[in-house]
């Protein structure tokens, strides 16, 4: 009846599953999920860190409460519970970033709602709390809401000094700069993610390099 | 990620769940989520709504600044008005500002159009005295980033509407000149709109709003002006 709760043998240790989802699996670098937000809503720093704190409330949430009913929840129904479980979340926080402020609310626009189906909520409930602890579970969703996090301001930072020279809203370049306008446009966001996928896959090869020269010579 | 079901992960032939377990689980998480979602509207309601009425209250300050105190109205389906108590209403509303003295400093409309990429909201005040539409800003708008969201903050656009001209014919029931927009640099008529160049599709979307706009509401609120001088 309830799903088995075989622990993940490969993340056993506390700050492996922490980190994880910082650096050797992040969401948006490695695992290539969630890229609706982070191509929509990177065009400021600002909008940015909204984003990153809507998901990672979400994300937190879910994953603890996923874990706390994972022994109840039939695997015929558990993606309809999961579904419940992070659509409510995400609604509270549609409320919650509403009630906070009304400018960033619109600046999200749609996005916030599109919480609900981002892969990463999804697919941490499916492949990691439901078959952790509650703890590991907390963990693992605070690494990959940094990893998230990391990613989206990355991309903010570049496309808001880049499309509008500034830093989340203080002018970086004097007034003699003309913005990059394609920056802040949709079309940007697939220029800087591509950049900065090269430089990660890049860093991640040469970390490989290094590794595999020391492993040769002892 | 090992996958769930496979014939490793499943040790004895499991049995399988009853359906009366599945719908009573579903109900017992919707109902949890249900009320979850109840509360969090309930809390947050109160600051929502004072957030969007602050919003509206803070933009009738900015765009007519010495505005001292104001006031909203709702207009009411026979054309008469009716003070409202808060700011909210179903009916079309307007609001009016008061300078420190306590006579009209101007009123202030919304309004809305069809834009190039979504519906443009706009506010804008008018001044009695000056027969003329002297603060105007945006609320809403998804115009291009760096071309069309340029009306609301390219400065050049924007002193269009520092005196723009809506004086009423001699009966007060309709402008002498409507409002509109006009190729970049080429103004020549205190009715005219200075349009942005290479946002010409949002500046003319703008000046069609105005005018639909004040072509209804400013000799309606000139009509009323005795009743908004004495705030009743």
């Amino acid at each position: 009846m309830a799903t088995p709760a075989a622990e993940n043998p490969k993340a056993n240790r506390n700050t492996d599953v922490f980190l994880n989802g910082i650096w050797k699996e992040n969401p948006v670098f490695v695992q290539m999920l969630g890229m609706c937000p982070v191509l929509a809503i990177t065009n400021s720093v600002r909008n940015a860190i909204a984003m990153s704190l809507a998901v990672l409330f979400v994300l937190v949430c879910s994953n603890v409460l996923v874990s706390l009913v994972r022994k109840f929840v039939a695997k015929e129904v558990r993606i309809a519970v999961f579904i419940l479980i992070i659509a409510t979340f995400v609604t509270v926080t549609d409320y919650a970033v509403k009630a906070i402020s009304v400018p960033i609310y619109k600046a999200m626009g749609p996005f916030i709602a599109l919480i609900v189906v981002n892969c990463i909520i999804l697919g941490r409930a499916e492949a990691f709390a439901s078959k952790n602890s509650v703890f590991k579970s907390l963990l693992d969703a605070l690494g990959m809401a940094l990893g998230f996090s990391l990613a989206l301001f990355c991309l903010g930072t570049v496309r808001e000094a880049l499309g509008s020279g500034t830093f989340l809203g203080f002018p970086l370049f004097g007034d003699h700069f003309q913005p990059w306008v394609i920056f802040v446009l949709p079309s940007g966001g697939f220029f800087t993610l591509g950049a900065w996928l090269l430089v990660f896959a890049w860093w991640r090869e040469r970390a490989d390099r290094k590794k595999a020269r020391e492993a040769q010579s002892p | 990620m090992s996958a769930v079901g496979t014939a490793q992960d499943v040790p004895a032939p499991a049995k399988p769940t009853s359906s009366l377990y599945m719908v009573a689980l579903l109900g017992i998480v919707s109902t949890f989520c249900g009320l979850v979602i109840v509360l969090a509207y309930q809390v947050t309601t109160p600051a929502i709504k004072s957030n969007l009425a602050q919003i509206t209250r803070d933009a009738v300050f900015e765009i007519l600044p010495e505005t001292g105190e104001m006031a909203a109205y709702g207009i009411q389906p026979s054309g008469d008005l009716v003070k409202l108590e808060g700011i909210e209403t179903d009916l079309p509303r307007f609001f009016v500002g008061y300078d420190k003295a306590g006579k009209v400093a101007g009123v202030v409309f919304e309004a809305a159009g069809r834009g190039y990429a979504d519906v443009i909201r706009v506010l804008y005040a008018y001044a009695p005295k000056r027969e003329a539409i002297v603060g105007f800003k945006v609320l809403d708008s998804k115009e291009t980033p760096g071309l069309g969201d340029q009306i609301g903050k390219n400065k050049a656009f924007l002193a269009n509407f520092q005196a723009l001209d809506v004086t009423l014919n001699a009966d007060k029931s309709a402008l002498v000149h409507g409002i509109e927009a006009v190729k970049n640099g080429t103004k020549s008529e205190p009715w005219q709109i200075d349009a942005l160049s290479g946002a010409t599709v949002s500046s003319k979307a703008v000046g069609a709003l105005l005018n639909h706009s004040t072509q209804e509401m400013i000799p309606l609120a000139v009509r009323h002006l005795a009743q908004l001088e004495e705030r009743n």
